[in-house]
């Protein structure tokens, strides 16, 4: 799979317009190549995050949309090329201190089976050393925030929620800590058409109460259309266009169609 | 001769009882760490469990036998025994330390290395904890494996209750056979009782 060596085709280049930097941007991909064995996952990928924006990465499965998510938290480190988050390379950033300021949620919502909700919305102040009475509070805060009342949901272990309270919880566990920048991996994957919806909603409305900095994976083109404020379809390892949820309904380019008629379908 | 018996019996368990708690003890604060270890360094993972799984399949009389002429380690007694029922149980315990360790759901594991916790963190607070159960399952078969081979130990000398056992197989008596053997599964017997116990009632499953 030498994905990075194939030529790219004249319609896929980006729009000049959305590549051009913000003034400060949360995160930016420098000539991003990632490389797995003898793999090319990621090649030479270079776009920028604007702060309080949300960029949905669409694409099928196995385009490395999940990679670009690992190279910004750093449990991927690029093969080539930078990310830089705040301005800081990943490569130099405690890798500790870097995964503190990203909340990151993925699709199951991956919640620790032996700790109750609230000690799994809890952990990441508790790790940083807060004081109990802070962490019970902020999680008290957190579970009404996500429309899940804290004296009926604190105490229940994981396997005792749906799908969609588990997925809640993840994005309650992943804003514990305040984190200016947040990642979702196909985090309503799973879920049932119905509560996919909800949950969705809920999405915009925290966006606009917090004005949080995220980067939202799906392979759904209807969620990443409803989401986000700009939209970057990933193809074979590389972005095929990053613009506007508007723009990008008017784009051309074969796999843009190929998603757009999903919208039809 | 019967207040002989019974006297010699009550001794001869708690020689017995004393033995594989040694043996525990030390498989066990070896085993663990060992595990743990193993789970970070895959290419020392065959190797181990290699010499571990062997140390299974040597019949135990003749891992007894061999012990003896071994410098420092071996010789007659208690020490020797103990030694080969540590080698016995390390299999199991290792085993399920990594089975637990590396079972843990990859979603979970991933989550909590990319919320920043550590790699004491990690064990400490979701590895150890999800693997516990398993962990303690290979702990409590190892025990009874241990209470069951170290009735061999007293051919070497290492006392415990296979001294009724074979004195009883050389004058043909059934009950002194009986005395050990008896004793030696009620004992494994309230041990894996025991254990199971420990398991349900801090790890519901």
């Amino acid at each position: 799979m030498a994905l990075c060596r194939e030529p790219v085709a004249r319609e896929t280049r980006l729009n000049p317009e959305s590549v051009t930097p913000p003034a400060s941007p949360i995160v930016s991909f420098r000539n991003v190549s990632y490389h797995f064995g003898r793999n090319d996952i990621i090649c030479n990928l270079s776009f920028e995050v604007e702060a309080g924006e949300t960029l949905v990465l669409l694409g099928r499965s196995g385009t490395g949309k999940t990679t670009v998510l690992k190279l910004v938290n750093g449990l991927l480190l690029p093969s080539e090329g930078a990310v830089l988050v705040e301005g800081t390379p990943t490569t130099a950033w405690d890798p500790i201190r870097l995964r503190r300021r990203i909340g990151y949620v993925i699709q199951e919502a991956g919640l620790f089976p032996h700790l109750t909700v609230a000690e799994n919305v809890g952990l990441v102040p508790r790790l940083e050393g807060r004081p109990q009475q802070d962490i019970l509070r902020r999680v008290a805060g957190l579970l009404t925030q996500v429309e899940l009342p804290p004296a009926e949901f604190a105490h229940r272990y994981p396997k005792e929620l749906s799908g969609g309270q588990r997925q809640r919880i993840g994005v309650a566990r992943a804003l514990a800590s305040d984190p200016p920048l947040l990642l979702f991996d196909e985090p309503f994957g799973a879920l049932d058409p119905i509560t996919r919806v909800e949950l969705q909603r809920q999405f915009l409305a925290l966006r606009r109460d917090l004005g949080k900095t995220a980067i939202f994976v799906t392979h759904d083109v209807r969620e990443a259309l409803l989401l986000a404020t700009r939209v970057g379809l990933m193809h074979r390892g590389r972005l095929e266009i990053l613009t506007t949820p508007s723009e990008f309904l008017r784009a051309r380019g074969e796999e843009v169609r190929a998603f757009l008629a999903c919208l039809d379908a | 001769m019967q207040s002989g018996l019974m006297s010699e019996l009550l001794e001869l368990t708690l020689e017995h009882v004393g033995l594989v708690a040694m043996a525990m003890a030390i498989a066990t604060a070896t085993a663990i760490p060992a595990g743990i270890l193993l789970t970070r360094r895959e290419a020392l993972r065959r190797w181990v469990l290699g010499f571990a799984n062997v140390m299974q399949t040597v019949p135990s009389l003749a891992l007894f036998g061999f012990l003896i002429p071994l410098p420092f380690v071996g010789g007659i007694g208690k020490h020797t025994a103990i030694l080969a029922l540590v080698l016995y149980a390390l299999l199991p315990i290792l085993q399920n330390t990594l089975t637990g360790i590396l079972g843990v759901d990859r979603a979970v594991r991933e989550s909590a290395i990319a919320m920043g916790m550590t790699g004491r963190q990690l064990l400490w607070l979701v590895e150890l904890p999800l693997a516990a159960r398993t962990i303690l399952a290979g702990v409590r078969v190892a025990t009874v494996i241990t209470i069951g081979t170290a009735t061999i130990a007293a051919a070497i000398g290492g006392g415990g209750l296979g001294v009724f056992i074979f004195r009883g197989l050389a004058s043909v008596d059934t009950t002194q056979i009986l005395a050990g053997a008896a004793p030696a599964a009620l004992i494994a017997l309230a041990a894996d009782k025991g254990l199971s116990w420990v398991e349900q009632k801090f790890w519901p499953g």
